[in-house]
């Protein structure tokens, strides 16, 4: 790697970071091979604001969109019409914006996992049938509460309305769960489950799965119900068996959905704040992506805090705020302050772009878009508006200079 | 030895994603640690974030010293592993700890855990009771227990158990240790304290958990404002920033006279981060009612600059003190 002469106060002897790849999203949203994008990430880095805006941008840019939030925040929710959990797509009125040419629509839904999972039911059985499962307890924890169900019946959704070939583009937020790995891993480890061996021979081990009767597994069972209790067991095979006949099997179901994920025209954005278990949790799902074969479009930098200027450093700034407070002018108090505002958010961009940095060193190849934070909460259609200049906005194109892809000037040698 | 800070031993401590709970309950801990009492921390979420706020290597399961406080305090980790759990589960009421290796082979602990959702918060509340009710020589083992919980938005339903498992497991074992665990987390001697951030959707979150909780019989303890951020404005110069009342030549003759280059162009850039700063403070300050309005006890700490290292915890640790004898004396 080139030698770098350090001048913006970084220790001497650091190498110069690569630059990592501008994301055009633009691009990607008006592409009308571009048929569904995944916003996926940690929890609370703003996915469902990141979709949303995306979204409303592919709608002005004249695509037909539908975008499926998991769990909106009210206020947002609200701006986008959705006031009630209907799990249908609500067409958004997004008239008032600039949009140049002809405008596209927007369509937003909320997943209500444990109805999409009824409708399942209900839609590949008959009204018995159905009746029988709907009731049946150990249903009714696994639809309204068994960890993975929400990113299955995502999953599940994401399907449907691609099915349905109502909309041109699909962008999907995903479930907040603790590792945004769950999105991929969770449908198939739960179709795995359901279809499993290991619950038809538990259910019916001297009809199915004779020859594996061992004496070990009798005992295996035995445990089970001991710790399970036998209830509940009995709960399971009843909703097992009612299952058998109702549709080719949940694990087909949850791999056709997985393999949607891999076709040409699926995009996952990965989302991250700057801090370090966001993107650590966003380093793992790239490595992830890379190895499923699935496309990335690249890493949202959500949240930054570019300075307005980057002509004063923090430690020029904070020696300059001691001169001027010392000075004792008419506003030395007030232009004090001012500096040492700019020195903390000097040094929050130094923490933000050296946290981006190692995230591009470890993957080079990713293409990166930093998006601003805001003073408040991203609550309605204007908010989004501003989000999405910020997501889809040309690359250089920023009061100060800086390129979107970071959150201060890279260092020049 | 000085009287007890506080009458309560289960700490749980949740908070919507991204709030820092996992650093309150650290710091909570030290708190309680002080004057030469044992605490124990518990993490819950398998992500090993104790382990590296202390700096130490991946917590396994087994109660680790992690760091001493004041007066001979001590506070000692706990990772809990659902896996393990089980098996303790399964050799304390079935003598059955060399089978359960066995069946941990098969995948059937796996399978356990899957097939009943609940389990794996049974098992994780089961051994947080055992802890707090733990006694040697007559005496408890632990004065406190924190417990690093899941985020609010599970809470209600990981603390719940009892309701969900026997709604389940009509029956059986599982039944009978998910209403003792009930019995300890229902009691006064437990608190689940909310961390928050000023910002809607945490403050909304908190809100929530609280209806929740109050609505499942749970005690709820203290509000934690975490990372709240300090003016850096006079506070008439803040009014005046978030009205956009300042402009560049507030600051251009102040910052020329400091031999600032180009004063003009960077004052308009400051005020433009001035103007930012303020905005966002009075954003934040605008929640300070909402937070209030949730009538608890609210404890307000610091956002912290830098990295978060032993040193900030124990900064972080003297205010929740500070809080936690107040709220005694009240």
């Amino acid at each position: 790697m080139a030698a770098d002469t350090a001048t913006t106060g970084t220790p001497a002897g650091a190498r110069a970071p690569r630059q990592a790849p501008a994301m055009d999203l633009a691009e990607l949203i008006a592409d009308r091979q571009t048929r569904i994008v995944v916003c996926c990430g940690a929890g609370g880095v703003g996915k469902t604001t990141t979709s949303a805006a995306l979204a409303l941008a592919a709608a002005e840019a004249g695509r037909t969109v539908v975008v499926l939030t998991i769990d909106p925040a009210r206020r947002l929710a609200q701006s986008l019409g959705l006031t009630e959990l209907d799990n249908e797509p609500r067409k958004v009125d997004i008239s008032g914006g600039a949009a140049t040419g002809a405008p596209g629509e927007l369509h937003a839904m909320m997943l209500d996992m444990k109805r999409t999972f009824d409708d399942v039911v209900t839609a590949h059985s008959t009204p018995e049938r159905a009746q029988q499962i709907l009731d049946n307890p150990f249903y009714q924890a696994l639809s309204s509460s068994f960890a993975g169900t929400q990113e299955y019946m995502a999953m599940e959704k994401l399907g449907q309305l691609r099915a349905s070939d109502q909309w041109d583009l699909i962008i999907v937020d995903t479930p907040p769960s603790r590792s945004a790995l769950d999105f991929l891993d969770a449908p198939n480890r739960m179709g795995r489950f359901l279809d499993g061996t290991m619950i038809r021979l538990l259910m019916a081990p001297s009809r199915t799965g004779f020859k594996f009767a061992s004496a070990g597994f009798l005992f295996f069972s035995r445990i089970i119900s001991k710790i399970l209790g036998g209830q509940l067991l009995r709960d399971i095979s009843a909703f097992v068996a009612a299952l058998d006949t109702m549709f080719g099997g949940f694990r087909e179901r949850a791999t056709a959905t997985f393999e949607l994920l891999r076709r040409p025209g699926t995009w996952f954005v990965v989302v991250a704040a700057p801090e370090p278990d966001a993107l650590r949790e966003a380093s793992y799902f790239v490595d992830r992506l890379s190895a499923e074969g699935m496309p990335l479009a690249g890493l949202v930098v959500n949240r930054t805090h570019p300075p307005a200027t980057t002509a004063l450093s923090a430690t020029r700034a904070e020696g300059a705020a001691e001169e001027v407070a010392e000075s004792g002018d008419d506003g030395a108090a007030l232009a004090a302050a001012a500096l040492r505002v700019h020195a903390e958010r000097m040094q929050q961009a130094t923490r933000e772009q050296h946290l981006a940095d190692r995230f591009t060193s470890a993957h080079p190849d990713v293409a990166l878009r930093t998006v601003p934070a805001t003073a408040g909460d991203v609550h309605d259609l204007e908010g989004l508006r501003m989000m999405a200049a910020a997501l889809t906005g040309p690359d250089h194109d920023t009061p100060t200079g800086t390129p979107r892809t970071r959150v201060l000037p890279a260092r020049r040698g | 030895m000085p009287p007890e800070l506080t009458p309560t031993r289960l700490h749980v401590v949740t908070g919507k994603g991204g709030t820092g709970k996992t650093t309150v309950a650290a710091a909570l801990a030290l708190a309680l640690a002080a004057d030469g009492r044992s605490v124990l921390l518990v993490e819950t979420e398998g992500r090993q974030g104790i382990a590296q706020l202390f700096d130490t290597p991946p917590l396994p399961y087994e109660e680790r010293r992690v760091a001493v406080a004041r007066g001979g305090g001590e506070v000692k980790a706990l990772a809990i592993d659902v896996e393990e759990a089980l098996l303790d589960y399964l050799d304390m009421f079935y003598n059955l700890r060399r089978a359960g290796r066995a069946l941990r082979k098969m995948g059937a602990i796996d399978f356990a855990t899957a097939i009943a959702p609940g389990l794996r918060d049974v098992l994780i509340t089961g051994k947080i009771k055992e802890a707090v009710t733990r006694r040697r020589d007559g005496r408890p083992v632990y004065d406190a227990v924190v417990v690093d919980a899941p985020p609010t938005g599970r809470i209600t339903r990981f603390l719940g158990v009892t309701g969900e498992m026997s709604q389940l497991a009509r029956s059986g074992p599982i039944k009978t240790q998910s209403d003792g665990v009930m019995a300890v987390l229902r009691s006064p001697q437990t608190a689940v304290h909310l961390v928050t951030l000023l910002e809607d959707m945490p403050v909304q979150e908190t809100a929530d958990a609280i209806a929740e909780l109050q609505a499942a019989g749970l005690p709820i303890g203290s509000v934690v404002v975490n990372m709240a951020a300090e003016p850096v404005l006079p506070p008439d110069a803040l009014s005046r920033a978030v009205a956009g009342e300042l402009t560049g030549a507030d600051l251009a003759p102040a910052l020329g006279a400091a031999h600032l280059p180009g004063a003009g162009q960077l004052a308009d850039a400051l005020v433009a981060e001035v103007v930012e700063h303020a905005r966002r403070w009075a954003a934040q300050d605008a929640l300070r009612a909402q937070v209030e309005a949730l009538g608890r006890p609210t404890v307000e700490v610091p956002l912290m600059p830098g990295p978060m290292d032993l040193g900030c915890l124990f900064e972080l640790a003297g205010r929740l003190e500070e809080h936690l004898a107040a709220a005694v004396a009240r």
